[in-house]
């Protein structure tokens, strides 16, 4: 796609491109070379002198256990928090899709999460059910169950996964709406007059055209959890206990921050920039998609 | 239109008034919290109705902060968050849109290079590049600035994107016509291309607003002041020390605090938060 109408002018284009490149340059591309860089040097415990080892930090990476764990953790993370999330604002958007009084205010009561901050969002569900006194965590304790998330490594987990759920349940229900609202009356009329029920009219017809939506909110959700849990684990569990909460990105900021081990860091770092180049990508493709039928 | 029964209908009320009840009943809890004795709290006999402390721990938490050694006024904490949200918001704007026009409106060499080095930054959150991008900001003595909050996280693709996407579908008459009249390049885009993107940016604005007030782990690195700290990494800091000293009722007036500003602008301006949203996501 090109403009046939346009400016001749020999420098003004470059000035007008040349703040944000000046930023990306600076604040994007140089800092991602370091951490290419960084990823194949090894630093002494002092950090007197480094020295060039190839893949050995990536190497050591795989060895250990504890980063498989990781990997393996971030992936259940994402499935539960997409999976509940979404299954939940799906409900929700059908029924608000519906030709109900009050439509407008229940779709403002619902989508204003999508402003809360992670870490806020930390904040709210740990005072909720934090042992000693969580509001909820006293029922649960009365129904006989040994609440304890500050001990309980799974229950950390649930904990975690039930807040970053909660606060994607806005944003997955606006695009269902949106998702729902293009599907045209006329399909639904027509299966309606087939004698098809509600129930099977939304599995056979809603459903399937809804699944362009599904598909993108699966990634987009994906990365949410990747990425934007960060602020609710820091000010839940901070990783623990153990490391039971410790997603990808968590084990990026402690490896680097508190072990100081910027070599191995920055090789988590760059193996998490490919597989968000990966997902990022089927995005696009799908996004293609979408735009030319 | 397909018949909804009455009863179906009822059901629907329920479910979605259920639904509404689950989202709220954190931030309920949390506003109940913010009106109640500390004492109470810490037993674990928190009650499920607001109590009488809310003028004295919301001017507490304001004016004054924790009583904790490292106290700071939250109210300066939200000053810090707003500004940096605000540089974010307008920043992100403003060398998008330019560099937005450049590539639309102009032919020049490397124009498809520079496109490309903008978009593929798309690809990357500040997350998976935070040590090198502190290393950064370190030499450059922006640590514990505004600068420094906020510039790393303007380096991004979105707004440009979005911007180019709508210049292309303004009509080359337009251009034609103020031609005739005698405009040059930045009349052009001044009189006529800067208001037909009002809405826009109107829209871009409210979610970069948004984005940049919850930021985290960028402020959460680069602050080391307390007196730079924003209300995001404030409220973690309140919660370090051994729960039972933490000061849940000014915990959770922040928590409160620090979600009002952005609620209230999907709340308020829900039509261009819808649109800027399902626009920015594309």
């Amino acid at each position: 796609m090109q403009k046939q109408a346009i400016f001749q002018s020999k420098l003004l284009p470059y000035v007008l491109v040349a703040p944000q490149l000046a930023i990306v340059l600076l604040f994007f591309y140089w800092p991602a070379l370091q951490a290419v860089i960084q990823s194949f040097l090894l630093q002494d415990a002092f950090g007197l002198s480094t020295s060039f080892v190839w893949f050995e930090n990536y190497l050591d990476l795989f060895r250990e256990p504890a980063y498989f764990e990781a990997i393996l953790r971030t992936f259940f993370f994402s499935f539960a928090i997409a999976v509940s999330s979404l299954s939940f604002a799906l409900l929700l958007a059908v029924m608000a899709d519906k030709p109900l009084r009050g439509s407008m205010l229940y779709r403002t009561l619902l989508i204003w999460p999508y402003a809360v901050a992670p870490p806020v969002v930390g904040v709210l569900w740990i005072f909720m059910l934090h042992p000693s006194l969580g509001v909820i965590a006293r029922y649960l304790r009365a129904l006989g169950i040994d609440w304890n998330p500050l001990l309980d490594g799974d229950q950390a987990a649930t904990l975690i996964v039930l807040a970053a759920a909660w606060k994607q349940i806005s944003y997955n229900f606006l695009f269902f709406l949106a998702g729902l609202q293009s599907i045209p009356r006329s399909v639904l009329e027509a299966a309606a007059i087939d004698g098809a029920r509600p129930m099977r009219r939304f599995w056979t017809v809603t459903f399937p055209l809804l699944s362009p939506t599904i598909f993108f909110l699966l990634v987009v959700n994906i990365v949410y959890a990747f990425f934007d849990t960060f602020g609710i684990i820091d000010t839940m569990t901070r990783g623990g206990p153990g490391k039971s909460t410790e997603t990808l990105v968590y084990k990026v900021y402690s490896d680097g921050l508190l072990g100081g081990n910027l070599g191995s860091s920055a090789a988590q770092s760059v193996i998490l920039m490919v597989m968000v180049i990966v997902l990022t990508g089927i995005q696009f493709r799908f996004v293609e998609r979408k735009v030319t039928y | 239109m397909v018949e909804e029964e009455g009863f179906r209908r009822y059901v629907a009320h329920i479910i979605l008034w259920i639904g509404i009840a689950i989202v709220a009943f954190p931030v309920y809890i949390a506003f109940v919290a913010s009106t109640q004795d500390n004492a109470l709290i810490a037993n674990g006999q928190m009650s499920l109705l607001p109590g009488g402390h809310f003028f004295e721990t919301y001017y507490q938490t304001i004016f004054v902060g924790t009583s904790g050694s490292t106290r700071e006024p939250v109210g300066n904490m939200m000053l810090n968050s707003l500004v940096m949200a605000l540089l974010i918001a307008v920043g992100k704007i403003a060398i998008s849109i330019i560099s937005a026009y450049a590539i639309v409106y102009f032919r020049f060499p490397f124009r498809m290079p520079i496109f490309w080095i903008i978009f593929i930054t798309l690809m990357l959150p500040v997350e998976v590049r935070i040590y090198p991008t502190y290393k950064i900001v370190a030499d450059l003595h922006m640590l514990d600035s505004y600068a420094g909050l906020a510039l790393p996280l303007i380096a991004s693709a979105t707004a440009t994107l979005l911007f180019r996407q709508f210049f292309m579908t303004v009509p080359d008459e337009l251009l034609e016509a103020s031609r005739i009249d005698g405009a040059g390049p930045l009349r052009f885009f001044w009189d006529t291309l800067l208001p037909l993107s009002r809405t826009n940016m109107a829209a871009l604005f409210v979610i970069l607003f948004i984005l940049g007030w919850n930021q985290y782990l960028w402020p959460l690195l680069i602050t080391t002041r307390d007196d730079m700290q924003t209300i995001q990494v404030g409220i973690r800091k309140m919660i370090t020390t051994t729960d039972a000293l933490t000061e849940w009722p000014i915990v959770m007036a922040t928590a409160m605090l620090a979600m009002l500003p952005p609620v209230f602008v999907v709340v308020a301006m829900q039509k261009l938060f819808v649109r800027g949203l399902v626009e920015t996501e594309k």
